[in-house]
């Protein structure tokens, strides 16, 4: 490890020292200061692309530094921005509004905690929402840390008032089925026989001895399947095995990255709706109107996007200045050098 | 003459009337039953007029296309059963025979007409009926619950298919791409010139491999992070064989760090035979190809971490990615390294052509191993491949066209049929 | 006969797994679920061979006290740290409250999401650089970008609200239509192209014209 390695390694440290026993209350601007500090943020911003044109390359450090700032600030910031559902999330709310009361309902958690971000607060307002319309919930997980993630998810719905006084009992309103390993084959036996796959729930508890779940033989049992997805297996092998070999309806909460992949699928129709990123799980939340982690963390994207889309600009600045100013210095046609015999 | 006794119809009427008192006094003395019973017997009383009519037109048959031991009953749901009808849903009872004791083995909501039993044995009879039921529930408690059932069904018997008739679109489509493939193969064995169009990601493999060897520094060949269970993950080792073929004629250090174990064993058995076949067997080292973590971000971090320490000057990816894909570029990018990339991940697509010089976009990474071979019967499967796509290409204009004019029927022919 | 082995079970393999998916008959129904276990298990016993690799390298680079050795140290100690602790944690090794959960909560996990959220980074870096109008295909990737990114946020719309831009041209409309229809014909076509790429390829090493992952031609 280098000098400059090591003086990083010790700020950080002392900052993470600081933050965790010198402040005691959180730090929250008011939207006054919030506003002057985006604003702040615009200046600098402008000054950068007014160097820019005059001349000076910025490097890489500059943009990591403020998509930094873009991210961190906002956490202490009181800013509201509206948020408006787009069609694939409507259409997902909406099948869920549906569905009726003791509907079951199979939720597939498929990723694990980097991809936590972004699909959790999905997964909070999709099971707030089932709990508050008195459907079934069965859930498991294709991936290992899946069903450690749905139990983190049913912890927060179970801290809502409404929700804590319906006392929902386990094995009879929800159930966590676990994890089990073999991707795509998992969907496929499930076709024909959840129990194949499940012969124990996460706790041990046998399939038989739960009340929810003992009627339940394969997917003609279930009534909608939303599926969480970060990669592989996700919500392309659920559409291309329960939808297409045994008729499910299928809503999808994806990563960003992986959303765009799952417009085929909706446009097709195998997807009755979609979630893509934290922007879909903000709009999600906005629809059910349970307000989380995705409108509060879509204030810090709102900020990331926007920088990025300003150092774009800047980019393009520094190029086209930079196109002009080799033009201005190339050798005159009609000079010296392009007499005949010249090289 | 002898005088009617008293005495016996009064005992008679005594023990009447001490048998109903008891009877009284211990149906008086019960404690009131609060608990609501769940079962038909006990249930509440239901008001008038809530019995749904009952199904009609109840059919079981053999599930087709399946391995056996299922059996699909279907019927006409109630006329009763809609918006603010007496329908609750529909129980599902199974017997093996008209006479012998019924087995209720699911339930439906209302507005479904389907249902498929996987609870058979092949060869055995069964019978079904389907009951419409009507039900009143008051905190999660049946109050009251009414049914009215069906006629049973003819006996039926479940077995397993040997063909699967759904797939019959898949199977033709295979077929006539597979024979495309094998006609063009056999063209190219035959000796004819197929034309293949140029691949700057490929062209390009040289120029990485000789910058490398100027400027003294190595070349890393990262196969991605899927297993050798993967199609990415096979052509990217392919390519990989050629690619340390060249980096064995030019005598320059290839490292390659991979992600899974039976990768690791592969590779190892590529890069050796490509520097045999290079003449320079005695150059190969097995710490070229060395294992990391399964591990995606553990993975991704420790690449970073070579690149920033050893300054590669080529960098090729090749195989599956994920969300590492663009840590990994950016990182490389930033060291100066040349980067070829090429993957089937339609996600990670845009971070390669962002960070990346050169791109070999899903199919042109399957190519890769043709185009650098110039084996004509590698060729002549992309060629076989070509007409597959064509004729795809065909489909959809016509497709659209006719779509558009309310014809449905061609493009039902590659819908998953029923 | 050391390659001719292998080609003769990829070829009787392959015909039979393309064939299997065409029957629903016992037992065909069930090979791709056998040899998906087969393979996860050879591949979790495979796993010593690379965690042994590592290790051998790593303890050569420190005992040779080659360049940057440091860091072969801190992998030896982890790993044994890791295995160590899981073991001894016995058959409940993951549950809450152990040493391996204390490790997997407090150090892999906010590990994972540090590297999993320089994306962030690397994005605003990689658009920086990489999204300039040189041609006219560069400069409708870079519109395309820009309409994406500023229609995702709600900041699109309240920007197109202060232009009073009607309804059905707000950034988040024009957002939506590009990846409802533009972004999905792209996709599609990927795929399809992907697809029959991967069915050449798998005919290719079925074949046995496809030899070169088997160690050259």
């Amino acid at each position: 490890m280098n000098k400059k390695e090591l003086v990083a390694v010790i700020i950080i440290v002392a900052l993470s020292l600081i933050f965790y026993f010198g402040i005691k209350q959180p730090i929250v601007f008011s939207s006054t200061v919030s506003y002057i500090i985006t604003a702040l943020i615009g200046l600098v911003l402008l000054y950068i692309f007014i160097r820019t044109v005059g001349g000076k390359i910025f490097g890489r450090r500059t943009v990591f530094l403020f998509v930094g700032i873009a991210v961190v600030l906002p956490f202490f910031m009181t800013i509201k921005q509206p948020i408006k559902s787009s069609p694939e999330v409507k259409s997902l709310y909406d099948a869920v509004l549906a569905l009726k009361p003791d509907s079951k309902v199979l939720v597939s958690f498929d990723y694990d905690p980097p991809s936590a971000p972004e699909l959790q607060p999905m997964a909070e307002s999709f099971f707030m929402l089932c709990f508050e319309r008195d459907l079934k919930l069965i859930i498991m997980g294709l991936w290992p840390q899946g069903p450690q993630q749905a139990e983190m998810a049913l912890q927060r719905a179970f801290l809502e008032p409404d929700i804590a006084a319906k006392n929902l009992k386990y094995g009879v309103d929800y159930v966590n089925l676990g994890f089990q390993t073999g991707n795509e084959f998992v969907i496929q036996r499930m076709g024909s026989s959840f129990k194949s796959m499940f012969q124990t729930d996460y706790y041990g508890t046998p399939y038989d001895d739960i009340p929810l779940i003992r009627n339940v033989t394969n997917f003609s049992n279930i009534d909608f399947v939303f599926n969480l997805s970060a990669g592989y297996p996700g919500t392309v092998e659920w559409v291309q095995v329960a939808v297409d070999r045994y008729g499910v309806k299928l809503g999808a909460g994806n990563t960003a990255v992986q959303a765009p992949q799952m417009y085929p699928y909706l446009r097709a129709g195998q997807l009755v709706g979609l979630l893509g990123g934290l922007n879909g799980a903000a709009e999600f939340e906005k629809a059910t109107n349970i307000i989380g982690k995705g409108t509060k963390f879509m204030v810090s994207q709102s900020f990331a996007h926007v920088i990025v889309i300003a150092f774009i600009i800047i980019g393009n600045a520094a190029y086209f200045l930079g196109e002009k100013r080799r033009e201005e210095n190339k050798p005159n046609q009609t000079g010296m050098n392009n007499q005949p015999g010249a090289n | 003459m002898t005088e009617e006794s008293w005495v016996l119809p009064n005992i008679k009427t005594a023990l009447i009337f001490l048998i109903s008192i008891i009877c009284f006094a211990l149906a008086a003395g019960q404690e009131p039953d609060d608990s609501i019973p769940t079962t038909q017997d006990t249930l509440n009383t239901p008001p008038p007029n809530v019995t749904p009519v009952m199904p009609k037109k109840v059919t079981a048959k053999d599930n087709p296309n399946d391995e056996g031991g299922a059996i699909v009953i279907t019927w006409h749901i109630s006329v009763d059963d809609h918006e603010g009808g007496k329908v609750t849903g529909y129980k599902i009872y199974r017997g093996t025979g008209p006479d012998q004791k019924f087995t209720e083995i699911g339930t439906v909501t209302s507005g479904t007409g389907t249902f498929v039993d996987h609870g058979v044995n092949d060869g055995e009879k069964y019978v079904y009926k389907v009951a419409a039921f009507n039900s009143f529930k008051e905190n999660g408690r049946t109050v009251w619950e009414v049914s009215s059932e069906s006629n049973i069904t003819a006996p039926v018997v479940s077995s397993a298919q040997w063909f699967d008739w759904r797939r019959i679109n898949v199977l033709v489509g295979v077929i006539f791409v597979c024979t495309a493939i094998f006609l063009y193969i056999q063209r190219a064995k035959s000796g004819k010139e197929l034309y293949i169009r140029k691949i700057a990601g490929l062209e390009s493999v040289d120029e990485a491999v000789g910058r490398a060897t100027e400027m003294g520094r190595k070349i890393f060949f990262i196969p991605g992070i899927n297993d050798m269970d993967n199609v990415q993950t096979i052509a990217g080792i392919t390519i990989l064989g050629r690619v340390a073929q060249i980096a064995a004629e030019y005598e320059t250090w290839i490292e390659v760090p991979v992600s899974k174990s039976l990768v690791m064993i592969t590779a190892k058995e590529i890069v050796k035979e490509a520097y045999s076949k290079a003449g320079r067997p005695d150059n190969y080292n097995d710490d070229q190809v060395h294992y990391l973590t399964d591990d995606q971000f553990g993975y991704a971090a420790a690449i970073d971490g070579m690149f920033v320490r050893e300054k590669p000057a080529a960098v090729f990816y090749m195989g599956a990615f994920f969300a590492e894909s663009l840590i990994m570029a950016e990182t490389g990018n930033s060291v100066g390294a040349i980067q070829i990339a090429g993957t089937a991940m339609p996600s990670q697509l845009p971070f390669f052509v962002a960070a990346c010089d050169y791109t070999l976009i899903g199919e042109e990474l399957f190519a890769a191993s043709a185009y650098l071979s110039r084996e004509p019967r590698l060729l002549g499967s992309l060629k076989g491949q070509d007409i597959g796509k064509a004729a795809i290409l065909i489909a959809i204009l016509l497709g659209v066209l006719l779509e558009t004019f309310g014809i449905f029927e061609l493009s039902n022919l590659f819908k998953v049929i029923d | 006969m050391r390659r001719e082995i292998p080609l003769i079970i990829t070829a009787f393999v392959g015909i039979v797994f393309i064939i299997q998916y065409f029957i629903p008959h016992y037992p065909f129904n069930r090979l791709n679920g056998w040899f998906s276990d087969w393979f996860s298990i050879i591949g979790a016993c495979a796993i010593w061979l690379g965690a042994l690799n590592l290790m051998k390298i790593s303890a050569d680079r420190v005992y040779r006290k080659k360049r940057d050795w440091f860091y072969s140290v801190v992998i030896i100690v982890s790993f044994l740290m890791i295995t160590i602790i899981g073991f001894a944690g016995g058959p409940d090794f993951r549950d809450y409250g152990t040493g391996f959960d204390w490790l997997y909560r407090l150090v892999y996990t906010p590990l994972s999401a540090t590297m999993f959220a320089l994306l962030a980074f690397f994005v605003a870096s990689a658009s920086y650089r990489a999204f300039r109008a040189r041609n006219l295909e560069a400069t409708l990737l870079l519109v395309a970008a820009f309409i994406i990114m500023i229609g995702r946020v709600p900041v699109g719309d309240a920007i197109g609200k202060v232009l009073h831009l009607p309804e059905s041209i707000m950034p988040s409309q024009i957002a939506g239509w590009i990846m409802g229809y533009v972004n999905a014909a792209g996709q599609r076509a990927i795929m399809i192209g992907i697809a029959l790429g991967i069915v050449s390829t798998s005919l290719r090493v079925i074949l046995g014209i496809e030899r070169a992952h088997l160690g050259g031609d």
